[in-house]
């Protein structure tokens, strides 16, 4: 299948351009740290000189809920960025420097050249994801105590969803801008729109941010869901897919 | 049947008509030179003719294929080297020529066979490992052309492919085209009449996104041959004085004098042949030179191209 050829193609150029191995370093950075911040972060406020004892108040005995929070915190914020970051050239810089003209003239069909694109980068998300969740159930199970695999795994399986919710945009902003600046324009007016709709109260509950805080829950041993949100998520991935998809199919090179 | 069969094409953006109207065969086996001035159509009808833009209405078939309902076959069956080709800075020659095998479905022998075989024919052996990030513009082109051939296409669509070259990789590009002749259909979109000449057994000269005329390069020839002869002395004012004389004769439709060579175009070629040396000897003239002048692309062009502007 062309899906395979162009799906590899996809994998070796974001291990030659070090796209692969910066997403890698930053998720398993963030995941690893996360307990030790968590850990270490009263003691370091010690450390400066001045520090007073309000502020110290401030700052309980960790916990093994700090930790997660910590990850929870570092993933939502650089994992929504690095999606957004990776994707919202890939289609868009093709277009610009020709080698999309110079590639929809073979055997390759316009589905399979954008579908390929979020393939390759879903499975770095994936592969970086799990190398920063071990690192993050280590680091907590060495400074706090285990992590129920359970709830862990369903934690990082929603933050997956997130981060593919907004790779996905970035790859339709990416599709339908002209050139690089305006799919950065738009890709941020994604970022903005999910992000406030997702602060909203009552509203809020059905947008992908609420995913982060039913793993949250989940961790917690709380039965609460946001089955909505995680639906309306899916259902965003595939909308915005299936738009790039067909836009591009239309769209001349 | 033709290898390509473009039917009353137009393509319009907005208020400018890029195409207007094309008609436009190509028999199978021939290298086409698809001419025009800058702006005429030409590449407009390659990126609608290799699926890359789609057509405000009319009909394109290449090798059997109707380009607007079937572009995976289209895909299968050409082959396309842009004006500028782009690759993947990362790859190497090799690497690209391997994934390209790859979108074709070439088996591994097949791919690395092919690949071997296209590198040495582009001269590119030797670099067939460095980065493409690297490569001049020569480099880049023979490369496109080793990567439209990968996969023994019927037509080959190739736009300006030597407009951008030096002398040296103009002549090598040209010749691989050459090459191609009775291999598979070559279209080439050019507006360097040299070029055409070199390498093109059939002409269609395209203007305002209209086919003014498509024929063997060599009927277009005689068909629009102004009889023309050369004459180069050093006796400049000898040379003027007879243009004058000669302008007054039946036979002369022009005589136009400048820097030593006089070109006198003619009505009838015998009587011109048989009094010209002659009235260039009774005028007293020394010659240096004396040339029945072959019509050139050129001529043909600058006189239909020159006919449909000041339309």
């Amino acid at each position: 299948m062309n899906f395979i050829a162009v799906f590899r193609k996809e994998m070796l150029e974001q291990w030659r351009t070090y796209r692969l191995l910066i997403v890698v370093a930053v998720f398993v950075v963030f995941g690893m740290t996360s307990p030790l911040v968590a850990k270490f972060l009263p003691e370091m406020l010690k450390a400066i000189p001045g520090a007073t004892q309000a502020i110290l108040a401030a700052f309980p005995k960790p916990t093994v809920v700090d930790a997660i929070g910590q990850y929870i915190k570092n993933m939502s914020q650089f994992g929504i960025l690095l999606a957004l970051l990776v994707a919202m050239g890939v289609v868009v810089q093709e277009k610009e420097r020709g080698t999309a003209a110079f590639f929809l003239t073979r055997p390759v069909s316009r589905e399979t050249f954008v579908l390929a694109k979020f393939a390759s980068l879903a499975v770095t998300f994936i592969a970086s994801l799990t190398i920063a969740a071990l690192g993050c159930w280590y680091y907590t199970y060495v400074l706090f105590e285990p992590l129920a695999w359970g709830p862990f795994l369903a934690l990082n399986g929603l933050m997956l969803v997130v981060f593919l919710v907004y790779m996905a945009v970035a790859l339709l902003a990416s599709t339908l801008a002209r050139s690089q600046g305006i799919a950065v324009g738009l890709a941020f007016v994604a970022l903005i729109v999910i992000g406030l709709g997702g602060s909203l109260p009552t509203i809020g509950d059905y947008f992908p941010g609420r995913l982060f805080s039913w793993g949250m829950t989940q961790m917690l041993g709380r039965t609460d869901t946001a089955w909505p949100a995680f639906w309306i998520s899916l259902g965003i991935i595939t909308v915005a897919l299936v738009a790039a998809c067909l836009v591009f199919r239309r769209q001349e090179v | 049947m033709s290898s390509v069969h473009v039917e009353n094409l137009k393509k319009y953006y907005g208020a400018v008509h890029a195409l207007n109207g094309l008609d436009l065969d190509v028999v199978p086996g021939t290298v086409y030179g698809f001419l025009g001035p800058n702006g005429a159509g030409k590449t407009t009808t390659l990126r609608i003719l290799t699926g890359l833009a789609y057509p405000t209405s009319g009909k394109a078939q290449v090798a059997g294929v109707d380009v607007l309902k079937d572009g995976h076959k289209l895909a299968r069956r050409i082959g396309h080297l842009p004006e500028e080709p782009a690759f993947y800075p990362w790859m190497t020659p090799r690497e690209f020529l391997d994934y390209l095998g790859r979108l074709y479905r070439l088996s591994a022998p097949e791919r690395a066979a092919r690949t071997r075989e296209l590198l040495a024919l582009v001269r590119m052996e030797d670099v067939s490992k460095r980065r493409i990030a690297g490569f001049s513009r020569g480099m880049r082109q023979r490369l496109g052309v080793a990567a439209a051939l990968i996969h023994h296409p019927e037509v080959l669509f190739l736009d300006e492919p030597a407009s951008a070259l030096d002398p040296v990789g103009r002549k090598e590009v040209l010749d691989l085209i050459g090459n191609l002749r009775g291999q598979c259909t070559v279209v080439m979109s050019t507006h360097i009449l040299a070029d055409v000449e070199r390498v093109c057994d059939v002409v269609g000269i395209i203007a305002k996104g209209r086919m003014l005329v498509q024929s063997p390069r060599q009927e277009l020839l005689e068909r629009y041959a102004v009889p023309a002869f050369e004459v180069e002395a050093d006796d400049y004012a000898a040379l003027a004085h007879w243009a004058e004389d000669l302008r007054r004769t039946s036979w002369v439709t022009a005589a136009t004098a400048q820097n030593g060579t006089l070109r006198v175009t003619v009505k009838d070629v015998q009587t011109a042949k048989r009094d010209l040396l002659t009235q260039a000897v009774s005028a007293g003239l020394v010659l240096n030179r004396y040339e029945e002048i072959r019509p050139s692309l050129e001529d043909v062009f600058l006189q239909l191209v020159g006919s449909e502007s000041v339309s």
